[in-house]
């Protein structure tokens, strides 16, 4: 078992060289087998239908994502973290949720290895697995509230979105300022006729709940 | 056949014990036909080939079959032994009853008989075997080397130096190559030109060396020993009798904005030019496409009216002469791979985002040779193209286009970690106060003194490497921006350089697929031409009598391309030793009455070794059209055999008739 | 000529600014876009970032209505769709691929229908037939092209221009008169669809491509994607903020340059809906 992973490790008569609040590298060990890290490597390898041995961590992929310098674990380096089997720390990384998705990585690497494709993988499985970094939180808030938006409009309703986001986030953080960040705009945007109180919904809506249902019972 | 001898031996432990190699003989000797069977230990041996020596003179054997282990093991050693007492080599068989018997079964009767089965075959088909002649053919004693690099002249120098005469073509006005225009080598920083020119010259003025520089090879026929070659001589418009390469023409040429091929357009030349001062030949060429006086008929004149010995001829024409040869070498040498465009077979290709072909301060490995060399077009002093300001901080950026799968080569170039930390020293001893960066995934450095020199860069003329490949490099607040990563230390680098040098894959020189076909030599997907075996046959191809040296066969430096040329060179000195070479007898025959002239084989033969052919009588009247084996190239594969209509093609020594009566005797 | 039109979900929300630029200016040139009957969202970034399934389910609904209403070409001028149409399409040549999808949006997809992006609608037209119906000239305009993302990548899927080094905007625009700037940050990523989840990241983004056009001489930025729009322009007053730098950069959709050079007014065209306003 690879314990990559200790998060918070306090110091204890057991282990009195830890100093509190630090996140230890500790041993990789890949003499010991562990199949559940290998069957975690092979969902991802088989929801982004790429092979993570075929990366030989040239580093392109860092060097060239615009939001790499933001991130705590670059992106060639979560890729490594999957080699040596310790999918854990990838799922519960910022790194995947501060991912644009602008698909420069994939698009660059030199081994065809689809970068931006794992990084969708890692957040599709870290939300299943109740992974998600708190950091992140306020993304996931979002894109869930997207869907479920689209699920039951088939088309996105943007001032139904905006409110439950903002609302969603502001009960949560307790930052009620939130709710008015952006609301200048508000009038701008009245001006410019980009706030629409009222959209269209899409015609036969019963399909796309069957759809969403469908995608999510393969899921599980 | 009536008096054939088996000779089965033991071969120590490896066959005696599975096999019961005493009853294998007795069995054997009960076989028609079978005048003595003995069985001894070790048959290769000195007491072995003596005994098979003996008993073919006191039992007049006249056909023997020695079961013991593969042929390719020792076939020779016992046809040498039969020759020894007159008997022809070709009757002598093999039974493999080691490698295919005692080494893969261990049940020993059921060994014991099949070996018993083994030699009733090779009894049945000896029977049949022809007294077959070795093929001797005139070999012209002189050789072909294609390209004057460094690969090339080596191999010119060592053959010319043996004794023959060599014919070196050369398609660039001067011989050299890239390595003449290298600033300084690695590990020892020799100058280049300086360890090279002694060379050049040596070729120039060699006795046996026929030089044709400005030419290119335009047909290959013939085949080993006696090959015919057609060579273009390119127009020069420069009489090479009567010019002295003084210097007046190219120093009053008024068209002198030319990219210059030898300094990858970082400077210029006029359209009559020497490529560098101390080309051989040192005597220039017009470049017909830029001078109006040879492109259109109407020009300035200029160089003409100034060369004192009359030498320029503006109605000069491409002219082919043919030479004869024994021996071919190829040692066409390498070329950089281009970023700056589409490749044909790139799967996605160019790569835009080093921005190579935009930003006029992104260059590649070769243009910065030229630009710090003593000779470039800057003097040796280090300027950027853009602006001739003096770069402080260089980034040379190594594997561009190597190890690419998605888009460039999949192949490492071998020599881009050794000529980067070249250039991060000799740009250091230039620039004192400039700072070298280095961005690559690994290095390369296997040979003589090269880890040293790689440290040596990095320890004392310090230089950064980081490990990590570029992704982008974007042009901000007036300077390029370089986006690397270190993987490990786990961060993204940016660095503001004033110059970039991209390390871009070796690939064959252009033309070479071209070269190769005529050649009937084979190469891979890249252009590097084959050789014969990757370990053990490096400089030969699959074609006899045509060699390969340098960087034509693949990525290396130069003291492995000059091994490679003195290789290649021993192995046409092998060839021209006397003036004719023998082959196996073991090749396709056609029997020309019953052959319908259909070519079928012709077709498949994988070595081109069957023609056209007529059959005449003796008056020379028509009778009738023949395809023809050429025994010199056959090399027996038997494929003519397998698609002849008409069963006229047959394998001599592995005649079907045989084969049909090694089976026949087994059932 | 009809073309199959395929809005998406922006086009009809708070970019509906480009959809009157895009409409207008093609009416000009006589194309009637025809929306596909009952389209659905294409699942935008949610979809690809949290269900696989989704992702690829949504844009095969909405090729195969394309199908069912017979259009050979459709037109997607929000390039995360338009690329996740192609994507589907790419993946369908595989039969289980198609025969599965195919069940789980009900209804068969074949994949016949092109899917074509703005410049590519421009394109089709032809740029001589362009040159020759231009009524103003645009050489008061120096623009930046800006490509952003999905309109070039992944190369392999949507196979359009250079994913590097792109230059269609620019012959384009080179046909209307007007001056285009060689800089470096054409495919640079202006952070999509974060601008409410993760405003700090697009600003970022925003500024450095705004600096880098502003750097390499150019008034204005033109793009072709309903998101890089928003980013650019509507936050351009935050990024103004945030890194104490004035860009005064007008953004313009392609189509509002085209519809310009054939004679049509800023209003007709929605120009004087944008935030940050014209130069």
């Amino acid at each position: 078992m690879s314990n990559l992973s200790v998060p918070n490790a306090k110091t204890t008569p057991e282990n009195p060289h830890l100093l509190p609040g630090t996140l230890p590298k500790g041993i990789h060990n890949p003499n010991h087998r562990d199949d559940s890290n290998a069957a975690q490597v092979a969902l991802i390898e088989t929801l982004s239908k790429t092979k993570t041995a075929n990366c030989y961590k040239c580093g392109k992929c860092t060097a060239g994502c615009p939001v790499s310098e933001h991130m705590e674990i670059g992106p060639s380096q979560i890729i490594r973290l999957l080699q040596l089997g310790n999918v854990d720390k990838a799922l519960r990384s910022s790194s995947i949720w501060q991912c644009v998705s602008c698909l420069t990585c994939s698009s660059r690497c030199p081994k065809e290895v689809d970068c931006a494709a794992i990084m969708d993988a890692l957040r599709e499985v870290s939300l299943l697995q109740d992974k998600v970094n708190p950091q992140a939180q306020q993304i996931v808030t979002f894109q869930r509230a997207f869907l479920d938006n689209i699920r039951r409009n088939g088309r996105l309703n943007e001032l139904d979105l905006i409110a439950r986001f903002k609302s969603t986030v502001a009960l949560r953080t307790r930052e009620f300022s939130f709710l008015f960040k952006d609301a200048s705009l508000a009038p701008q945007l009245r001006r410019l006729k980009k706030l629409h109180l009222s959209q269209p919904r899409s015609k036969d809506l019963s399909v796309v709940d069957r759809i969403f249902a469908r995608c999510t019972e393969i899921e599980k | 056949m009536s008096r054939i001898g088996i000779f089965v031996c033991g071969c120590g432990e490896n066959i005696a014990r599975t096999v019961d190699v005493e009853l294998v003989a007795k069995r054997a000797g009960e076989l028609p036909g079978v005048a003595c069977a003995v069985a001894y230990k070790y048959m290769c041996s000195d007491p072995g080939q003596g005994m098979i020596r003996e008993k073919i003179a006191s039992e007049r054997l006249d056909g023997i079959v020695v079961a013991s282990c593969s042929p390719h093991m020792h076939l020779k050693t016992f046809r040498k032994a039969a020759q020894a007492n007159g008997l022809n080599p070709y009757l002598v068989e093999m039974a493999n009853i080691r490698e295919q018997c005692s080494w893969v079964h261990s049940d020993r009767e059921d060994a014991t008989q099949k070996a018993i089965e083994l030699i009733r075959m090779s009894v049945a088909k000896v029977r049949n075997n022809k007294a077959l002649k070795t093929i001797r053919v005139p070999v012209t004693r002189r050789a072909l080397v294609i390209g004057g690099g460094v690969a090339g002249i080596q191999a010119a120098l060592d053959i010319a130096d043996a004794g023959h005469e060599v014919v070196l073509v050369e398609r660039a006005p001067s011989i050299g190559g890239k390595m003449a225009g290298l600033s300084e080598t690695f590990p020892t920083l020799d100058c280049s030109q300086c360890i090279l020119t002694p060379r050049m010259v040596e070729v120039g003025q060699h006795p046996r060396i026929k030089l044709y520089s400005y030419s290119e090879v335009e047909a290959v026929d013939g085949f080993i020993g006696n090959f015919k070659i057609k060579i273009r001589k390119k127009a020069r418009f420069v009489d090479m009798d009567k010019c002295t390469g003084c210097g007046d023409c190219w120093n009053s040429c008024p068209l002198k904005k030319n990219p210059s091929e030898f300094d990858y357009s970082m400077g210029n030349r006029t359209a009559i030019y020497i490529p560098f001062p101390q080309a051989v030949p040192a005597r220039p060429v017009i470049d017909k496409n830029q001078c109006n006086r040879t492109k259109k008929g109407k020009g300035c004149g200029i160089c003409a009216k100034n060369c004192k010995s009359g030498a320029i001829n503006y109605d000069d024409q491409d002219t082919i002469v043919e030479e004869d040869v024994g021996a071919i070498v190829v040692a066409t040498g390498f070329g950089l791979y281009d970023i700056s465009k589409a490749q044909d077979k790139a799967a996605q290709s160019g790569y835009g985002e080093y921005g190579y072909g935009k930003y006029k301060d992104v260059i590649d490995s070769l243009q910065f040779e030229r630009l710090v060399s003593a000779s470039g077009p800057t003097g040796g002093v280090l300027k950027r193209p853009s602006d001739g300001v003096t770069p402080k901080n260089v980034v040379f950026i190594s594997c561009v286009g190597s190890r690419d799968n998605a888009k460039g080569v999949p192949y490492c170039s071998k020599i881009c970690c050794m000529y980067t930390a070249k250039h991060t020293m000799l740009y250091k001893h230039k620039i004192h106060d400039g700072q070298a960066h280095v961005f690559y995934m690994d290095i390369r450095s296997g040979g003589k003194g090269y880890d040293e020199f790689v440290r040596r860069a990095i320890e004392e003329d310090g230089a950064k490497y980081y490990r990590g490949r570029v992704s982008k490099i974007t042009q901000e607040s007036g300077h390029l921006m370089v986006r690397g990563a270190d993987t490990l230390a786990g961060t993204t680098v940016m660095i503001e350089a004033d110059l970039v040098v991209l390390a871009t894959a070796m690939q064959p020189a252009a033309g070479v697929e071209q070269l190769a076909q005529k050649l009937h030599v084979g190469y891979d997907q890249y252009g590097f031409l084959l050789e014969s075996h990757p370990k053990l046959r490096p400089v030969e191809t699959n074609v006899a009598g045509v060699f390969v040296a340098g960087a034509a066969q693949s990525p290396k430096d130069i003291p492995e391309s000059v091994a490679q040329a003195s290789a290649a060179a021993s192995k046409v000195q092998i060839l021209l030793a006397s003036d004719h070479v023998t082959r196996e007898p073991e090749v396709a025959t056609i029997a020309e009455q019953t052959c319908a002239a259909c070519y079928a084989c012709a077709h498949a033969c994988p070595y081109n070794a069957i023609e056209h052919a007529e059959v005449r009588t003796p008056r020379g009247v028509f009778v009738k059209n023949t395809a023809r084996v050429n025994p010199v190239i056959c090399m027996g594969c038997g494929t003519c055999v397998s698609v002849c209509p008409s069963k006229s093609a047959d394998l001599q020594g592995f005649a079907e008739q045989q084969i049909y009566a090694m089976l026949e005797s087994l059932i | 000529m009809n073309v199959g039109y395929y809005p998406g979900c922006a086009l009809h929300g708070s970019s509906n600014d480009y959809e009157q630029s895009l409409r207008a200016c093609l009416e000009t040139l006589g194309l009637k876009l025809k929306e596909v009957n009952g389209w659905i969202c294409c699942g935008a970034t949610a979809a690809h970032s949290l269900n696989n399934k989704l992702s690829m389910a949504l844009p095969a609904r909405n090729l195969a209505l394309a199908e069912q209403d017979g259009f050979k070409q459709v037109f997607a001028p929000c390039p995360l769709c338009s690329m996740q149409l192609l994507k589907v399409r790419e993946a369908i040549a595989d039969e289980d691929v198609r025969r599965e999808l195919s069940q789980v949006v009900e209804a068969d997809i074949s994949g016949k229908t092109e899917i074509l992006n703005l410049i590519q609608i421009f394109q089709n037209v032809g740029l001589d037939h362009l040159k020759a119906a231009v009524k103003n000239s645009l050489s008061s305009i120096t623009a930046a092209c800006y490509y952003g993302c999905l309109l070039l990548r992944p190369p392999k899927i949507v196979q359009f221009d250079d994913s590097e080094q792109p230059t269609s905007m620019e012959a384009l625009l080179s046909v209307l008169g007007a001056e285009t700037v060689d800089w470096s940050y054409k495919t640079e990523c202006c952070g999509a669809g974060m601008t409410m989840a993760s405003e700090e990241t697009v600003l970022s983004l925003a500024y450095k491509i705004l600096n880098n056009a502003s750097e390499h001489g150019a008034t204005s930025v033109v793009v072709a994607c309903p998101m890089c729009h928003i980013n650019l322009d509507m936050k351009q007053a935050a990024v103004e903020r945030r890194y104490g730098k004035k860009f005064n950069m007008t953004v313009y959709y392609l189509s509002d340059l085209v519809g310009l050079a054939l004679g049509l007014s800023a209003k007709q065209l929605g120009i004087d809906r944008h935030f940050v306003t014209e130069r």
